[in-house]
Formats: C-alpha cells, sequence, structure tokens
C-alpha cells in the first residue's frame, strides 16, 4: 500500500521517484547559491545516516556531531597533509567514522533509550576534546586551508565554470551530488533487504524479535556502524566543500541539529531527514545575521515539534496520503 | 609523578572536591526529576545557569532596570528567593509541556528540554555578555580563608561544599525518611496502585520537578560567586552531570551524591597529574565503568 516499503527497490514508483531525488539534485544550484546546495546535500547524507540508527533501530544517538566531525578531520588532514586524492581522502574519513563506531558500539550498544543517548553524547565530548587539544586539529580554528585537489588526478575540483548563468565548481557539486545520492541509495538498500526488516521488527517488539533468533544487539551494532560510516563520510565531504573541517561541526550542539533535522522532516521516513537537513541549512543560511537569536529559533522548533509535530513533515505529509487512499478505497466499496 | 608537589595535589584535590560538591547537587536533582518523571531533564544545566543570572540581575541590575537604588538584592536574598522561583518555572514548564508527553517513549522529554535550553542559552547569550559577568556579592562573611591544618582553604569555598553536602543529605533524608518520601516512591514505583491508595500522583510529578528544578536553581545562586556568570555555564557542566549520573546508576539518590563527589575530586587530582586529560578524565571513567558494569556502580539492571 504504501510505497515506502514496497520491497521491489527499482519498481516503477521507486525508480520515479530517484529520478526525481536527482532531478532535484540537478536544479538544486541554480535554485539557491551553489555551495550553500552542496552543503545541504552534505547535511541530507548525515541526517539520514543519523535517521538510520533512531527511526530504524530506535537508538537516539547524541554524539553524532563525533562521527560528522572526525570524517572532516580525518579527511581533511589526509587531503592537505598527505595530499592523497579526494576520493582517497574521502575514504580515510569514512574509515575513520567506522573504527569510531566500532569504539561507541562497544560501550553505548547494551544500553537503551535514555542511557543511549546519554552514554552516546559523554563519548562524543571525548572527541571532542581531543580534536580541540590535539597538536593537529589547528584547536578552536579548525583545520583550515584543505585543498578540493583533482579527482583521480583528472578532474579538477577546484575550478568554477559557468554553467546556465550559474558559477560554481561543477566538477565538485557532481561529486557531492553523485556521493550523496549514492549513501542515500545504500540506505534504502540496507533498510529494504532482509537485515532491514529484522532491524525494524527488532525496533518494533525486541524480546519477541529475540525469542525468534534474530541478534538484536549485533543487528544494532552494525546499523551504528554503517550509520557512523555515512555520517563520517558527509562530513569529510563537507570538508572537501568548504576547505574547512570545523569545531562546530564536532560540538553536542551539531548532535543536537542533526535530530532536529531528522524530527522536522520525519523519524523512520526515507526522505524526511534529508528535506529536514535542507530546510534546516537555508535558515541558517538566512538567519546567519541573528547571531544568538538563532538558538533560540531552533529551540523553539525543537519543543515544537515534539509537542505537537512528532511525524515531521514528511511523516505528516505520508499519513495524510493513506487516510485519502483509505478514504477513496472504501466509498468505492 | 613523584616530583608534584603535595601542597599543589592537596588543594587541586580540595577545588576538586568544591566542584563535586556541585555535580553531588545537580546530578540529584536530576536522578529525583528523572525517578518521578521519567524525564532526563537536559534543560538542568540551564536552570542551574538560570539561577546564577537571577542572584546577578538582583544584585546588579534590578536597581538599574527599576531605576530604584533600594531595590537590590543581596546574595542571602538571593538564596532564599531564587531556588523557589526557579522551581516555579519548572513546575509551568511540567504542566503546560511535560505532562502533554507524559505518555510517550522518554526520548520525547530529553528532546524537548533540550529545546528549552536552548531557548534559555539564547535569551541570556543575547542579554548578557557571552563571555561571562562576575558575580561582586559574595558576602562579607565568607571572605578571606580559613585555616584546615593541612592547609588554607577559601572561606565561601567551604561554605558551599558544606551547604551542597548539608543540602543533599537532607533531600535523600526527606525521600528515605518521610511521610511525603514514602508517597513519592510510592508514585515512582507504581503510579496506578499509588493513586488507588489515595496518593494525588499529577500533584506529586509537580512538586517533584518544582524539587529538581529548585536545586538547580540552588546550585547556580551558590555558584555564581565562585564561577563566572555566563550563559554557557548551564550547558558545560550539564554533559558532565549526565555522565556522573550514568555512572553513579540512575536508581540511586546516595549513588549519585557520592559518584558527584568522588568524580569530582578526580578531576582535580587530574589537573594536576596530567592536565591535559582534565577535561574528559570523567567522560573516560564511565566508559570503563560502563563496559564493567552496565547499569552503573549503584545502579540496577532494567
Amino acid at each position: 500500500m504504501s510505497a515506502a516499503r514496497a520491497p521491489g527497490l527499482l519498481g516503477s514508483p521507486a525508480l520515479l521517484s530517484w529520478i526525481g531525488v536527482l532531478a532535484l539534485g540537478v536544479l538544486l544550484p541554480f535554485l539557491v547559491y551553489p555551495v550553500l546546495a552542496m552543503e545541504m546535500l552534505c547535511f541530507a547524507l548525515f541526517a539520514s545516516a543519523f535517521n538510520l540508527l533512531l527511526g530504524y533501530g530506535g537508538l537516539l544517538s547524541f554524539g553524532h556531531a563525533a562521527f560528522f566531525g572526525i570524517g572532516a578531520y580525518v579527511c581533511g588532514h589526509a587531503a592537505k597533509v598527505w595530499q592523497l586524492d579526494p576520493l582517497l581522502a574521502l575514504a580515510c574519513g569514512t574509515a575513520a567514522g567506522v573504527m569510531l563506531g566500532v569504539a561507541f558500539g562497544a560501550v553505548a550498544i547494551r544500553r537503551q533509550g535514555i542511557y543511549f543517548a546519554m552514554v552516546t553524547l559523554a563519548l562524543a565530548q571525548i572527541v571532542y576534546f581531543v580534536l580541540l587539544q590535539a597538536p593537529f586539529t589547528g584547536g578552536e580554528d579548525g583545520l583550515q586551508g584543505i585543498p578540493r585537489g583533482a579527482l583521480l588526478g583528472v578532474l579538477d575540483l577546484q575550478s568554477e565554470s559557468v554553467l546556465l548563468g550559474q558559477r560554481a565548481a561543477w566538477g565538485l557539486y557532481g561529486l557531492v551530488l553523485a556521493v550523496t545520492v549514492s549513501g542515500h541509495f545504500l540506505i534504502a538498500r540496507v533498510l529494504a533487504s532482509p537485515t532491514g526488516l529484522a532491524l525494524r521488527s527488532v525496533q518494533e517488539h525486541e524480546p519477541r524479535a529475540r525469542s525468534l533468533g534474530l541478534p538484536a544487539s549485533g543487528l544494532k551494532f552494525g546499523m551504528l556502524v554503517l550509520s557512523a560510516g555515512l555520517a563520517a563520510l558527509a562530513g569529510a565531504l563537507k570538508a572537501l566543500v568548504l576547505g574547512l573541517a570545523a569545531l562546530t561541526d564536532a560540538t553536542w550542539q551539531m548532535s543536537g541539529e542533526v535530530v532536529l533535522m531528522t524530527l522536522i522532516g520525519g523519524v523512520g521516513t526515507l526522505a524526511g531527514p534529508a528535506v529536514g537537513a535542507g530546510l534546516l541549512r537555508y535558515l541558517h543560511h538566512t538567519l546567519a545575521g541573528l547571531g544568538s537569536w538563532v538558538t533560540v529559533v531552533l529551540g523553539g522548533i525543537f519543543v515544537f515539534c515534539v509537542l505537537v509535530f512528532r511525524r515531521g513533515m514528511i511523516g505528516e505529509w505520508l499519513a495524510w496520503w493513506q487516510r485519502s487512499r483509505a478514504a477513496v478505497g472504501s466509498s468505492g466499496r | 609523578m613523584m616530583d608534584i608537589p603535595f601542597q599543589a595535589l592537596v588543594s587541586q584535590a580540595m577545588l576538586g572536591l568544591n566542584n563535586g560538591a556541585f555535580y553531588a547537587l545537580l546530578s540529584l536533582g536530576l536522578a529525583v526529576i528523572y525517578g518521578m518523571l521519567d524525564v532526563v531533564n537536559f534543560a538542568h544545566g540551564a536552570f542551574y545557569m538560570l539561577g546564577a543570572f537571577l542572584a546577578l540581575i538582583g544584585l546588579d541590575y534590578l536597581p538599574v532596570w527599576t531605576g530604584i537604588e533600594g531595590l537590590r538584592l543581596g546574595f542571602w536574598m538571593a538564596l532564599l528567593l531564587v531556588p523557589p522561583l526557579v522551581g516555579l518555572l519548572g513546575i509551568t514548564v511540567e504542566a503546560l509541556m511535560l505532562r502533554r508527553i507524559a505518555r510517550l517513549q522518554p526520548i520525547y522529554g530529553l528532546l524537548l528540554t533540550f529545546g528549552l535550553a536552548l531557548i534559555l542559552e539564547g535569551l541570556f547569550a543575547n542579554h548578557f555578555n557571552s563571555g561571562g559577568e562576575p558575580y561582586g556579592g559574595k558576602p562579607a562573611a565568607l571572605e578571606g580563608a580559613v585555616d584546615l591544618g593541612f592547609m588554607m582553604f577559601p572561606r565561601y569555598r567551604l561554605f558551599s561544599m558544606v551547604l551542597a553536602i548539608v543540602v543533599c543529605l537532607a533531600v535523600w533524608w526527606g525521600i528515605e525518611r518521610t511521610r511525603f518520601g514514602a508517597q513519592l516512591r510510592a508514585g515512582t514505583e507504581n503510579p496506578d496502585v499509588a493513586r488507588a491508595f489515595g496518593i494525588n500522583v499529577p500533584r506529586l510529578r509537580s512538586l517533584t520537578y518544582f524539587l529538581g528544578t529548585a536545586l538547580a536553581g540552588l546550585a547556580g545562586v551558590v555558584a555564581a560567586p565562585i564561577y563566572t556568570v555566563s550563559p554557557h555555564m548551564g550547558s558545560e557542566i550539564v554533559i558532565v552531570i549526565f555522565a556522573v549520573v550514568v555512572i553513579g546508576g540512575m536508581g540511586s539518590i546516595l549513588g549519585a551524591v557520592v559518584t558527584g563527589l568522588a568524580l569530582g575530586l578526580l578531576e582535580g587530582l587530574v589537573k594536576v597529574i596530567y592536565p591535559p586529560l582534565a577535561n574528559t578524565v570523567i567522560f573516560v571513567v564511565m566508559a570503563l565503568v560502563l563496559l564493567w558494569r552496565p547499569a552503573g556502580l549503584f545502579g540496577r539492571e532494567a
């Protein structure tokens, strides 16, 4: 009944929506400033990776900025100091996130619900202080002057050109779009797989899933590692785009912000976190002159979402769509 | 390690215990609220910050804002008035917001209070110097230092430690030994049966949130003369408090107090022995404790 749950990932409605996503990705830099568009894409991947854990594993991580931040710093270090190819630098950032995910999982996976949130928050603080104090991270300034380099030594990611009247580094934009869409495709693929279904059954009723012989802890651990890797990839991508691994990427405020992105878009929906991420980055861009008021606005949106808008934008839309389908179905009978 | 002077070690240990007393007071409030309402109160740090700012406002801003020079609230007045004031704000939050999401998963309570913390922090960062302001209202009777025999220790810090520990013990006694405490524990254990016995559980929940947030406000007032009063002081400490509570185990009140003091002491000692680790030692201890005892030191496995 619902397209989001259709098992055929490349069935015609699903295929259509993927084409739609790609089209939107191509249009985006003509709608907003291209660098902002790339930033939105990076955060979309970050939020979707986070949602993998909250929306489908039922685990609220309050430390996801650690993965995002470590991805950015390691990728930046690889590109700047080791002068690696951008793809290899991205891979280094992702690998660092995966390893960090394994470490977080070893400590936190046995704790549930509220404890999991508090433990991940505290672990992320360790990462934050390491990034603040380590000799090669640039302290409060972050890692600056990260070169974009040339993809596979051929495609220069730095050079800008004019396309249909819009000036941007189009090679870089293509890379960011390709990585982001592939990341989302991987998430959708995993969720539609038997493993993804097993994960959902664990979220719905863990004791029963265990009694059926499903390795609940192992499944959650695997999702945490996958989510950490993708979040790190998003951070690495952002570091290439902005040429900067910022300390703010690893703060607890960033961990809170990715929760908000997911919440406002729709927890447990495929498209919700990406929509929420785009909206929130756009909001940041427009409210940049307001200083501390941004924090107040974000806090207000948080309270509003929790009190009356828990399904989020995409969640509300899906619910409305299903209701109207049901109404049509019953009147037809 | 041997070449660290004994005197430095002792004085840092005492300062650490002083911080630990604040950790204890704050994690106590957090544990009380969690026990009764199933809410991890992320806004706890914000209420602590609010307490410190209300003390500062009473001293420095109230005469300016109202234009009445006589309307200046000193430290003792703030100590008396601010905690109930913060508690009243807490009750309002409980009645208007937390009650509406009481039947949902506890993570929504965490997210809601996180949003509240952002709002409070942002509002104060807008109106006050975000780098922080010193509080100049330390009472004259608590100026100077006392000789503890092994070192000289600032009189006010000693006062704050003793006050924090006395308040912690009083709250523990109130919950474990009084009729009100028994009702509170009954309401925590099984709200439905407690209601059947005629205990007004909703009012108990409001009172609990009042008590918990008032404790945070009290900690804020007492902290004001020691630390700089800054909009970010709450969010800096609340994550440490979370770690303290996870280490101690959420179930136990005495556990929260003991853990708070011990971790403050440990933090102080690490500051002398290996300074770069001072910011993170509590989180590292938390990770180690969780690997060894997932329910925390004093907690029961859920």
